[in-house]
């Protein structure tokens, strides 16, 4: 099973790259968040994928599942919905703002405050 | 009160929630914001002289004990950190309230200011890994909005990189988060530190200790990490900067602090020489930078780097003197970074330009402005008996003990040309013909830069009434037992 | 959208999908769910309003300020949790104890219940300020 995951991840993270390299904003931002579901991932096959009973007192099993990743990755994926969703409304308002969404049109710095 | 500890994190969070209430009252935010901070940075006192006398505070959140629940720890040096911050956003609070506009007090600007103090000073008191990526997110949640306040042109398109290099580092502190709970077990970093020593730092550990490097390196501007860092702190408006240039690379280089003397202090032979040479590398960079712009913004913004070049040296060798000297070049850098952010800040708003080539003479309207740019550039260069001499000194005495002349001549040739690149500013505009500009009152903008200076001053010359509490703060980096058993109390 | 079957579908689901996220919200304390899996459930609600009505028409019908939305749940949240600082408890810390209520039976009252309500109302409120600030310039 941990073979399977750890390859779903690395083509998790292969599409991301994939991505993030490209030039149009909307292919970087589904980028990014496709690096922090390999992230996650990650996060949890490193927990170990352990079968056993619920941790909680009253189960009597001989082994027990480890909670703390998956809390782990609740709190992080809230984290990046939270990022995605900004970033999201940023692209927008860039695109308003600067009539483009293409990384290339953005480079460079006027030399004016 | 157990919670001591806690208020530097709870104040500013309470009073964040609250100003979101006040969106269009501007005059109860200001009150409301400078009441905060004021509480705040009474409370951080009161943790410094708590820890001082008592030894290290921890609380264990939820009552959960550790290892399992998230504890925070207050160390000398954490609530050292916590007081500066608190100072560095009193003066940038105070300049707020005449820089930055209406626009951008009606939307949630002393808000997220209040939320990137949470997001630091968490990042400086926690004790457990994970928590630690939390406050770092929180921390720069508040800086996107902080950065793209306004919606400038500019400001957008250099929020966007600047999101996209955070939004991968995240990532990756995640990975290493992952990796590292795979090998140990555990997140809470005293729990950490015994899992690590018992299983020796085998080279798994090692390339776990990069990733953090990698990590904390981006958020710290390490080479060849700075690269976003020169675009980014250009955009947003003077005092959003002065807090950005003095917290935020500030809590990367802690967070290295942190886990490069708690966890990863095996195996200095590679991870520490890699950092000593990275070290080196910011901060010849930072000096070319700072050396070859004419724009006053970059060359500041270039000298942050040089500073934090100097900070993870120290941190690299490894010694009590050389992380001594870190400390206190930390503390004063962060202050000192601030202030010249501020003063720029007021030079533009004068001439209106960033470019040194279009304005001189500023001294003959403004001489109190010119000498105290003149104090803070000798600070900044490490001139005794100012603020920035004796944590440069320890760091060159380290290293001079560890046989790294090479690595010591640097430290001090970046010195000179730290010192040439803020003269450079002093020379051009403040003396020669008056040009390019029309005086203006500025007032009340003296008030956080005057502040700010006397304490850099005091700091420098009361070195001897500050010193016990950097040697008390040093102690527990070097032993990292003090830390382990002030958490699990074993 | 001027489609008469959604719309009757709508008229219909809502509610039901609002009191399913209620019943989320409580399950949470022992079971799967709880404030925000309840809250982003009660803010699709919401956004399957603006998607079948519009943003005016959807303002009449719950005329909230989803930003003191956000205020008032982070306020709950950590409110609720520096309750703690009033007893000289590490914050955080919860307390509950069981009661018998007429009807409920046994019940479990937990200050767990008063912070997850926070966080129910800020999801509901940021996911609508999020959705609200994008659609809005259309």
């Amino acid at each position: 099973m941990e073979l399977v995951m750890i390859i779903v991840i690395g083509f998790l993270f292969a599409a991301a790259t994939y991505l993030m390299l490209s030039k149009s904003l909307l292919r970087i931002i589904i980028g990014t968040g496709l690096l922090s579901h390999g992230a996650h991932l990650l996060l949890l096959t490193m927990g170990g994928l352990k079968e056993g009973a619920p941790p909680l007192l009253g189960e009597h099993a001989e082994r027990y599942v480890d909670p703390l990743p998956q809390a782990l990755i609740l709190t992080a994926i809230v984290i990046s919905f939270g990022v995605t969703a900004f970033f999201l409304v940023l692209a927008y308002r860039s695109y308003q703002e600067l009539g483009t969404d293409n990384m290339e049109q953005m480079r460079g710095k006027e030399e004016d405050d | 009160m157990i919670n001591l500890l806690l208020l530097p994190i709870l104040i500013p969070l309470v009073t964040a929630i609250l100003l979101i209430f006040f969106k269009d009252r501007v005059v109860w935010q200001k009150a409301l914001s400078l009441v905060a901070i004021l509480f705040q940075l009474a409370a951080s006192v009161l943790l410094v002289r708590r820890v001082y006398l008592e030894g290290i505070q921890t609380l264990n959140i939820g009552s959960w004990p550790a290892p399992f629940g998230i504890t925070l720890v207050s160390d000398m040096l954490s609530a050292l950190l916590v007081l500066t911050t608190s100072i560095v956003a009193l003066a940038c609070l105070i300049y707020s309230f005449y820089a930055i506009g209406k626009e951008r007090e009606k939307f949630y600007y002393y808000s997220f200011f209040q939320f990137l103090l949470v997001g630091v000073n968490g990042a400086f008191t926690t004790g457990d890994i994970f928590n630690l990526f939390v406050f770092f997110e929180v921390m720069l949640m508040s800086s996107y909005v902080l950065l793209v306040l306004g919606g400038t042109k500019m400001q957008l398109r250099e929020t966007i990189k600047y999101t996209l290099v955070n939004v991968i580092s995240s990532a990756l502190f995640v990975i290493a988060v992952g990796y590292l709970y795979a090998v140990t077990g555990t997140l809470n970093m005293a729990h950490l530190s015994i899992r690590i020593a018992e299983l020796g730092q085998s080279s798994v550990l090692t390339i776990i200790a990069v990733l953090f490097l990698i990590v904390f390196g981006l958020k710290g501007a390490i080479f060849p990490l700075y690269f976003w860092l020169p675009g980014s702190y250009y955009a947003p408006p003077t005092p959003v900067l002065a807090l950005f240039g003095g917290l935020l690379t500030k809590v990367g280089v802690y967070s290295i602090l942190r886990t490069f003397t708690l966890l990863f202090y095996h195996d200095t032979s590679y991870t520490h020489a890699l950092l000593g040479w990275l070290s080196m590398a910011t901060i010849v960079v930072g000096v070319i930078g700072a050396i070859a712009y004419r724009n006053l913004r970059q060359i500041v913004i270039y000298n942050i780097i040089v500073a934090v070049g100097v900070i993870t040296f120290g941190i690299s060798l490894m010694s009590p003197e050389s992380l001594e000297g870190s400390i206190f070049y930390l503390l004063q850098d962060m202050v000192m970074k601030s202030v010249l952010f501020l003063l720029v800040g007021i030079v533009v708003y004068v001439t209106g330009t960033n470019d040194l080539n279009k304005f001189s003479g500023l001294i003959q309207s403004y001489p109190l402005l010119g000498w105290l740019f003149f104090i803070v550039a000798l600070s900044l260069a490490g001139v005794p008996p100012f603020s920035g001499f004796i944590g440069k000194l320890l760091i060159v005495k380290a290293s001079l003990t560890e046989g790294l002349l090479f690595e010591a001549i640097i430290v001090l040739l970046s010195s000179l040309l730290v010192l040439y690149s803020v003269m450079k500013i002093f020379m051009n505009g403040f003396w020669g013909e008056k040009k390019g500009y029309e005086p203006k009152p500025i007032g009340a903008l003296y008030v956080p830069v005057v502040f700010l200076i006397l304490l850099s001053v005091l700091y420098g010359v009361g070195i001897e009434f500050i010193r016990p509490f950097i040697v008390e703060a040093t102690s527990v980096l070097v032993d990292p037992m003090i830390y382990i058993q002030a958490v699990l109390k074993e | 959208m001027n489609n008469v079957i959604l719309r009757t579908i709508t008229a219909v689901v809502v509610p039901i999908i609002a009191l399913f996220s209620i019943q989320l919200f409580f399950a949470g304390h022992y079971y799967p769910g709880g404030g925000f899996i309840g809250g982003l459930m009660a803010a699709g609600a919401i956004v399957l309003l603006l998607i079948v009505f519009d943003i005016r028409t959807v303002r009449k019908m719950i005329p909230i300020n989803y930003q003191w939305l956000i205020g008032t749940g982070l306020l709950f949240a950590v409110g609720t949790s520096a309750g703690s600082l009033l007893f000289n408890v590490p914050f955080l810390t919860h307390a509950y104890r069981y009661v018998h209520l007429p009807l409920l039976g046994k019940t479990s009252l937990h200050t767990a219940v008063l912070f997850d309500t926070g966080v129910y109302l800020v999801v509901v409120g940021i996911t609508l300020v999020i959705i609200e600030t994008i659609g809005e310039s259309d």
